[in-house]
Parts: structure tokens; sequence; C-alpha cells
């Protein structure tokens, strides 16, 4: 199959109209903006609806009427407009209705920048919004994954009943790459018989709800989340490890850090230092399993980031004290250059020493 | 014998949670039998705001939502983008729809989203514990205006239905009263007339009740409806500001 060249904002369009979503809500903001444009004239096409709301707020809570009926769903801002969702975020969470929203990430805090970052990991995988929930969080690195990823958030939001979060960056969304998309394969929405569509022939009455006014009733309703969090922790951690066979050294990075991360163990490879990258492409659930699988047998992680420390928290927490766990990162939408990166590695191997 | 007078069917028969003499039942009751006598029951959505009416999901038989403070215009809008041939509706109490939820109301009547509101003013928040609305009179006492509400502090109340009656995207808005029988008779045509509307296809469609508040307002609730006569009339002309030539 030819490849073709896209963008990587236009990848999620793309990506959401292959998984059969047929509904964007959403507000303009930099450095997402190729998104709303693409789905602006793609969701005609394929007899959605691309429709432009009059905030972050109001943008979400149309995903969560739309989201309660059964259709695919999804919305796209990048830090300050996914601030503003979080109440709604936290509603879908609560009332368990399926849809994605994109988050590409750019410089904070506040007003920030537009540049690249990945400073709203606590946010989405640490809560964001009010109360107990989490969001399933993907992190892809490449066009092609976008793509893929994208019919797996659709695939998971519904599996699950829980809204997906699919977080990148300025460098993934405006960057080109040959992407393989294929033939549109004919999809097959999931049954939801959850969802409100009016009592029609009689049917039960439906509701689409996040109030348990009854403390008992709302502790049940958050136990009930928690099983549903548990299983998810238990078979949707997903990572990828790039050359960790015999490393005693191992990076852990995602989205656009895993790749710099990448030619960064090419050249300690070379020159011989036994250094490998594990890359999360789930941030929550976070891959604990593929640090685990790792710890006995490395003697150091680095964790690079484009924040001043989030993910790792995580990794440290996974990995449980057995060994020492080092941060590098960049900040207010800089981007960790690979010289650096290296150089980080060696002090770690020379003991501290530059 | 013959049956003069029943529970309209889109209403459960269940006991409501609000106080004597508040007319929240009344408005309850006057949607309930617009849905029956225009047949629309199996196709009616409800969205639920937060404020004293959170529970009208429970109240009315169709399908529903609860939505977040001020947001059923933006989750109604999400329902009816979805399934355009079911009939949809709010319900929002002032502090939603007036303050939180000002944005929403006015974009969905902007936007001409085809769906019904039903907007409860009783010029107070009441589920909160009787602080000030948007709504609330000059003059007026509420726990978070003690000496009254004064102009130069918290500025003067806001006629929503007109502000909305202004945009294109509006079909149909009117004002009703609850505070007697006629008007009563009168607020059930509009909400009628705001369904048809909406059943018509021809854009945004908003019926202001206005409501009375006895716990808050601190009256016994004969006082209440009079006090709304009184006071709440002379600044809430009734009325409808808009309507389209279909349907008179």
């Amino acid at each position: 199959m030819a490849k073709i060249l896209m963008k990587g904002n236009e990848a999620i369009g793309e990506g959401a109209v292959r998984a059969g979503c047929r509904y964007f809500f959403g507000y303009p903001i930099t450095p997402q903006s190729e998104l709303p444009h693409y789905l602006a004239k793609r969701m005609p096409e394929v007899g959605g609806l691309y429709l432009q709301a009059e905030s972050e707020v109001a943008s979400i809570n149309m995903v969560f009427g739309a989201a309660g009926t059964g259709a695919r769903v999804m919305t796209s801002s990048s830090g300050p407009g996914i601030s503003l969702m979080q109440e709604g975020i936290s509603y879908l969470a609560g009332a368990e209705l399926p849809c994605v929203i994109v988050n590409m990430i750019r410089g904070g805090p506040g007003l920030g920048n537009i540049a690249p970052a990945q400073s709203d990991y606590f946010q989405a995988t640490k809560g964001g919004g009010h109360g107990d929930y989490r969001l399933i969080v993907l992190a892809p690195a490449s066009v092609q994954e976008i793509i893929d990823l994208m019919q797996d958030a659709f695939d998971l939001s519904d599996k699950y009943r829980n809204p997906v979060m699919l977080m990148g960056d300025g460098v993934l969304g405006q960057m080109m790459e040959p992407v393989e998309i294929g033939d549109q394969k004919p999809f097959e929405l999931p049954e939801k018989p959850w969802a409100v569509t009016g009592r029609l022939r009689g049917k039960e009455k439906r509701l689409i709800n996040s109030l348990y006014i009854v403390p008992e009733n709302c502790e049940v309703h958050n136990f009930k989340l928690e099983k549903k969090y548990t299983g998810i922790k238990e078979a949707e951690q997903r990572w990828e490890e790039y050359r960790t066979e015999g490393a005693e050294m191992v990076m852990v990075a995602f989205g656009t850090s895993a790749r710099i991360c990448k030619s960064v163990v090419d050249r300690c490879r070379e020159e011989g230092l036994p250094v490998g990258l594990l890359r999360p492409i789930t941030l929550w659930p976070f891959p604990e399993k593929g640090i685990v699988r790792l710890v006995d047998s490395v003697k150091s992680f680095l964790t690079v980031e484009m924040n001043m420390g989030q993910m790792v928290e995580d990794v440290r927490l996974s990995v449980n004290g057995k060994r020492p766990v080092h941060f590098y990162g960049r900040v207010g939408g800089m981007i960790p250059v690979a010289r650096d990166v290296y150089t980080e590695v060696k002090k770690i191997f020379n003991g501290g020493v530059a | 014998m013959k049956k003069v007078f029943e529970r309209p069917k889109s209403l459960k028969d269940m006991p409501f949670h609000y106080c004597p003499g508040c007319t929240h039942g009344i408005a309850h009751r006057l949607v309930a039998e617009v849905i029956d006598e225009l047949q629309v029951f199996e196709k009616a959505i409800a969205v639920a705001p937060v404020g004293c009416s959170v529970f009208c999901y429970e109240y009315f038989d169709c399908d529903a939502y609860q939505a977040s403070h001020g947001r059923a215009p933006a989750v109604a809008t999400g329902i009816k983008r979805v399934l355009p041939d079911r009939v949809v509706f709010t319900y929002q109490g002032d502090g939603d729809l007036a303050a939180i939820g000002t944005g929403e109301i006015v974009h969905s009547a902007a936007r001409g989203e085809n769906f019904t509101v039903i907007f409860i003013n009783n010029a107070i928040y009441a589920m909160t514990g009787g602080q000030m609305a948007p709504t609330t009179l000059l003059g007026q006492k509420t726990t978070t205006t003690p000496f009254g509400r004064d102009h130069k502090l918290n500025g003067s109340p806001v006629r929503m239905s007109e502000m909305l009656s202004v945009l294109d995207g509006t079909a149909y808005a009117a004002r009703v009263s609850l505070h007697n029988p006629a008007n009563v008779t009168r607020a059930k045509k509009a909400i009628k007339k705001a369904f048809e509307v909406q059943i018509a296809g021809l854009g945004f469609s908003i019926v202001e009740v206005l409501s009375s508040c006895p716990t808050n307002w601190g009256l016994p609730p004969l006082k209440a409806l009079k006090w709304l006569e009184d006071n709440m009339l002379p600044y809430y002309p009734l009325g409808e500001f808009k309507k389209p030539a279909e349907v008179i």
C-alpha cells in the first residue's frame, strides 16, 4: 500500500474519521489548529458534524450531550483550553461517557506560549478535574502512531465507558511524516444499551447522570469506578522497548522526547554504552509492568521529559527504591537537545562527572 | 365516574422534594401536560440543571440528562445535533441560566439551536440558601445582600428574555408567570408554543417562568405569590418578545 505524507494534526482528524467519529466540537487554540481546519472540511464529506463552540467549557459539554446518545465524539485543545474543560471531563468520567479528548500540549503555566511541552502530564494522569477518576491517556510518538492510536482511543473509550485523552505537542502536530492509512475499513460501533435516545416504543427510562446525593450510593459508585480502573491498569498498560537488551541504563520518555532519546540510545550503543529506552504509550495506566520487568537487570534509570519532572514520579513509584532514577528536562516550550541528553547519560555513567 | 383531572403521563407518580408553596411543581406539570398533548413523550429528552430543579430528571418520566451548572444548553446542543428529530428541552433556574450559564444560553440562541428552554426566574439562588441571583430585584434582601440589592454594588437585574429575543437564532421568547390561575393557563399556552416551534424546526425557543420561592423570600406561600405580582411583574413584563409567523 502506498504511503502518503501527512501532518500530525491532520492525522488525528483522519484517524478519528476512520474510527467512526462523526461529531467534533471545539474552540480555536494553537498549536492544534490544523485539526479543526481538517475536520471542518472532512466531517461534512462523511455526513458528520464539525461545530465550533463559544468556549472550551461549551465544547466539552456538547461532547457530554453527544456522547450520551451513544455517538462517537471528540474535542481537541491545548493546555489552557484543557484546563477549562476539567469540570466537564470530571462529569464525563462520573457519568461514564466514552469520548476522545486531544491535548496538543503547549508551554505553561498560565498563557505560557505555543511551543511544544509535556507539562500537562500531571493534569492528564492524576485527575485534573475534581473527584476520584481516571482518564486513559495515550501518547503517540509518530504520525503513523497517531493514526493507529486514534482507532484504539475510540475503541478503549467505548470498551470501558471512559473518556480517553490523546496527548501530543506542537512537534507531533506540525511535523509531516509518511503514513500508511490503507483503505477505510468498515467499522461497527458497539451496542450501547445505556445510551439516551428517547423512550421510543416504550423502552425503559434511561438517564445520563453523575449525581449520587446519598453518600452510601456515591461510595458504591466510586467503588464501581475503581474496579473498572483496576481492570484497565491490569489489561491496558502499553509501552515500547528500544534496545533494552543488556542495558545498564534505561531512559524513560514519551512522545517527542522519546524520539530524541532514541537517537541518544543509538549514539550510546555505537560507542559501546549499554543504554536502552522504555517509551510509555499509555501514560495512564502507566506501564509499571515494563519498569518492573527491567528493574533487576539495569543499574539506573533516566527519565527525560519536556517539563520539570512529572512522569518521573511514576517511574520512581514503579522502581520502588530499587535503583536510582535520574531526571533531565527542558521546559517552557524548549525541547531537549540530543547532545545534552547524551552528556547527561555520560555523566551518570561516570558517577556524576561530566 | 368519568375522570376529569389526572396526573400527566409524562410526570412520574412520586413525591417531589420542592418546598411547600414553591411553583416548580406547577411548572413541571405544565411541561408534562404539553409533552402529553403534543404526543412527543417517546421522543422527549430532558436536560436537568444544577439548582433546586436538579432532580427534575427523576420527575419527568422521559429520558434525561443531568448537566453541569449552567451548561444544559451546551449539553442539549450535543444531543440535538446527533438526534435532530427528538424533542429536547432544558429546565434551568436563574442562577444556572442567567449567571454561570450566560455564555451557553446566548450562543445556543445565536446558533438557533432547535431545542426548548424552560427558564424558572424566582429572583434568588434557592438551593444554596437564598443568595442574590442575577435576577434579584433592586432593594431585595437575600443572604448575600442583607441590606437589599444595591445598584452601585451589584448592578441591576438581568432581563434574559428581552436580551435573547434580539438574536436572529431565537424563534420564540416569552415571559409568563405562575402567580394566579389565569396566568398559569397563559404559561401553559406559551410552553406549548415553544415546543411547537421546536417540532416545526424553527429554531431556539425559551419560556421564562416567573416563580415564587416562599422559603428563601421568607414569606408564606400566598404572600409570596402576592409579592411576585407586586414586585416582579413591574420589572419583568409578561408577554411574547419574539414569535415566528408560522405559529401565531
